[in-house]
């Protein structure tokens, strides 16, 4: 029978991951991060792979969790949500699809692993940090190493060039198709994430800061930009869901591409008003929200571009000049 | 997690496809907010009664086949998909019988719920007064006291009712008590539009049809049997089902589902004339799949005991705007035809009609402001402040 909620085992799922990030410092291993000071957030990764999150799609008998595409995505929003740094989609929804059994074995165990996938990830997110690095494309998958670090402007990003440095092994089309699904869901799933945290950080802000002697929350022209957010996130989430139950779908394409394009673009009106509703203090480096608003269109442009998804949501549904 | 529906639910999906595809009529009808349009809509609610879809979630003795929310849905897709006619019938169907299932006496239910669902009569809503619009509770229509024929009297002036001029019957909120203030003080009266002291003066729309009114009450006599709810307490009966099922007041995804596949067909046909309205098809699609999937969770929670509440608001604004968009991108396509309506338009001018039906949306039904206040005020728990002047 259709019931499409979240069942309870997902939702104390997703708990346990904002009991793990809030009991580690919340924002505070955001904010270390950024300032280069990764001790916490690796932490959190231990702890992470502790709750078997490295198996999250890999099969029970291959000693993995065995989650659904579901459980991928609503782990995949608390992660967005928290601004959890580290390189989560490569190593939980991308690599598991497209590397040998050993490999995938060692990401199960906990080992961090990164990726880049030309042309639409050009750059390998927290090669320094990884144990594994490997150049995908359509050749197949090739272990490599990192060159010089550049900076994003999500202070969380720190992104690297790779060079291949060892055998290429063939990976077929639909295995990269299939790794290339579960990353853009994955990356849709935190931009629902992210942006219902810049709600929330905009709501209570508005509550507590005052102008004119009542708080700005009170001036209808917030409450309406931050009605907007609430609108564009809730017709986002349930795009997500669908693209999630449908990964193994004829329509998996087209679904995740939909959920990419609504969740970037609820996900950057999130950004923009909940920047506009801070004001100044949320153009500094010392608050946190800036996380989330530099974080947001990097991930919008991650693992194929809204054009892109459009594009192919377009193939899908037009019969002409798609 | 699923959406997946019961093979008794695909049954029930095939059966009102069958049924719809033998009894659309062919031939658009009329506008029904003209006299002529009207009364086709009215023989079609009749059909649509005969073989027992014009209710189907209702309890049978009253024209229904009882079955629960997620048919409903599917119902309402099947029906759009088919390209059946707009329902003349909504305002009873949605808005008031629910209030009649929650707050009706057992002879109310008999008099009124068997012929408001085969469309022998069909109800206008008289809410809105010159002075009361989107600030509800400042009704003035009165209701005084009439003892002697164990009734009441109705005076003052209501608005913008829709269909007033050919409806059988009326609802709305009067004013029984004087001294009280605002949401207290208000009866909920059903009446004939008919009745001796009912003047109805309609307003013709930007469309050029008369499809709203002006409803003058001058000492109209309705009996305590036509009172819905207790007196005085009419406000809460009229809010009372806006958080459960029935009165869900939920536009059906399949609303918009059906002009996405038919804006599909137009792209289609005449995307090469427009190739940047490209991405507007897209998302008109993605909107109306988003809004089908929300519906699909809020009718889950439904299913789990919960309710709607305030997050109808959410939903409110959402299919409003989207309507919108789904017609502009139509209209983009249509390029210089687009204002064409009536003989010799494309479709019989059927886009430009609704997009101007569409441009009401977020007005109707509260307004979209007021929807976002409602959203940050009620959801988001932003602080309200005091709008209204002492
Ligand atoms: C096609 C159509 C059919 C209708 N059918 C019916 C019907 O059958 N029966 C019936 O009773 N009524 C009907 N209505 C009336 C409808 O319910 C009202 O139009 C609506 O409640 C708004 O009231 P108003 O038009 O007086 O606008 P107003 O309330 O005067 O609003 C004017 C503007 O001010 C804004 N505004 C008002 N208050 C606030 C606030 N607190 N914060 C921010 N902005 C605010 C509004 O959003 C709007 O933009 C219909 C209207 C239309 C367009």
């Amino acid at each position: 029978m259709m019931q499409f909620l979240p069942t309870d085992e997902q939702t104390a799922f997703a708990e346990a991951i904002d009991e793990i990030v809030t009991a580690n410092g919340g924002a505070d291993v955001v904010q270390a991060w950024a300032a280069g000071d990764k001790a916490a957030g690796l932490a959190l990764w231990e702890q992470f792979s502790e709750l078997g999150l490295g198996g999250l799609r890999v099969a029970e008998e291959d000693g993995g969790l065995g989650a659904s595409a579901v459980d991928l995505a609503i782990v995949f929003e608390r992660l967005g949500y928290h601004g959890v740094p580290g390189p989560y989609i490569e190593s939980l929804a991308f690599l598991p699809a497209v590397v040998s059994d050993e490999v995938r074995a060692e990401i199960c165990g906990g080992a961090m692993a990164t990726a880049t996938y030309a042309p639409f990830v050009p750059y390998a997110l927290d090669a320094d940090v990884a144990s594994l690095r490997f150049a995908v494309d359509g050749s197949g998958v090739t272990p490599a190493d990192a060159g010089d670090a550049i900076s994003s402007m999500a202070k969380t990003r720190t992104l690297f060039p790779l060079s291949g440095s060892g055998t290429t092994t063939a990976v077929s089309a639909e295995a990269l198709d299939r790794g290339f699904a579960e990353a853009a869901l994955a990356t849709a799933a935190m931009l629902v994430g992210a942006g219902e945290r810049l709600l929330d950080e905009a709501v209570e802000y508005a509550k507590i800061r005052e102008q004119f002697g009542k708080p700005v929350g009170e001036y209808q022209a917030l409450k309406h930009h931050l009605a907007n957010v609430r609108v564009a996130l809730s017709f986002a989430r349930p795009l997500m869901l669908r693209a999630a139950l449908d990964i193994d779908s004829p329509n998996r394409d087209r679904d995740v591409s939909a959920a990419k394009v609504s969740a970037a673009d609820a996900a950057t009106l999130a950004a923009k008003l909940s920047l506009q509703v801070h004001g100044a203090i949320g153009y500094t480096a010392e608050h946190h929200v800036g996380r989330w608003v530099t974080l947001v269109p990097a991930l919008v442009q991650s693992w194929g571009s809204t054009s892109f998804h459009r594009d192919r949501v377009a193939a899908a549904i037009l019969n002409q000049g798609a | 997690m699923n959406l997946d529906f019961t093979p008794e639910q695909e049954a029930f999906a095939a059966e009102a496809r069958a049924w719809l595809a033998e009894n659309v009529p062919t031939e658009r009808l009329a506008s029904m907010d003209t006299a002529e349009g009207f009364e086709q809509h009215r023989e079609w609610e009749r059909t649509l009664a005969s073989g027992n879809w014009s209710v189907v979630s209702w309890p049978a003795e009253y024209g229904g086949r009882e079955v629960g929310i997620t048919e409903w849905v599917i119902f309402e897709e099947e029906y759009y998909r088919s390209g059946a006619p707009t329902r003349v019938a909504q305002n009873g169907i949605s808005l008031l019988a629910p209030i009649v299932f929650e707050h009706g006496t057992p002879e109310q239910k008999a008099k009124y719920l068997p012929l408001m669902s085969n469309g022998t009569e069909i109800w206008a809503q008289a809410w809105s007064e010159p002075g009361a619009g989107s600030d509800l509770a400042a009704i003035r229509a009165t209701a005084t006291r009439d003892d002697a024929r164990g009734g009441w009297l109705l005076n003052g002036q209501k608005i913008w009712s829709s269909r007033a001029v050919w409806a059988d019957r009326g609802f709305g909120l009067f004013r029984s008590d004087p001294e009280a203030q605002r949401h207290r003080g208000l009866t909920y009266f059903l009446f004939p539009m008919d009745a001796p002291g009912i003047t109805v003066r309609a307003i013709e729309q930007l469309d050029g049809s008369t499809g709203f009114a002006e409803v003058f009450f001058d000492d109209v006599f309705v009996p305590d049997e036509d009172v819905l709810g207790a007196p005085g307490d009419g406000w809460n009966v009229a809010m009372s089902t806006a958080g459960n099922e029935r009165g869900l007041s939920l536009r059906a995804p399949g609303r918009f589902l059906a002009p996405v596949d038919r804006l599909i067909d137009l792209w289609d046909e005449r995307g090469e004339s427009e190739p940047s309205a490209r991405d507007a098809v897209v998302d008109s699609w993605i909107g109306a799949e988003a809004y089908k999937l929300f519906t699909w969770q809020t009718v889950s929670r439904l299913l789990q005991g919960g309710d709607v509440g305030a997050e109808g608001s959410i939903n409110k604004v959402f299919w409003s705007e989207l309507d919108i968009h789904i017609h502009e991108t139509a209209l983009r396509l249509l390029g210089p035809e687009a204002e064409l309506i009536g003989d010799g338009a494309p479709v019989g001018g059927k886009w430009a009609e609704d997009y101007l039906f569409a441009l009401a949306g977020p007005i109707y039904a509260g307004t979209n402001e007021i929807q976002r206040n409602i959203i940050a005020e009620r959801i988001l728990g932003l602080p309200r402040g005091d709008r209204r002047k002492a």
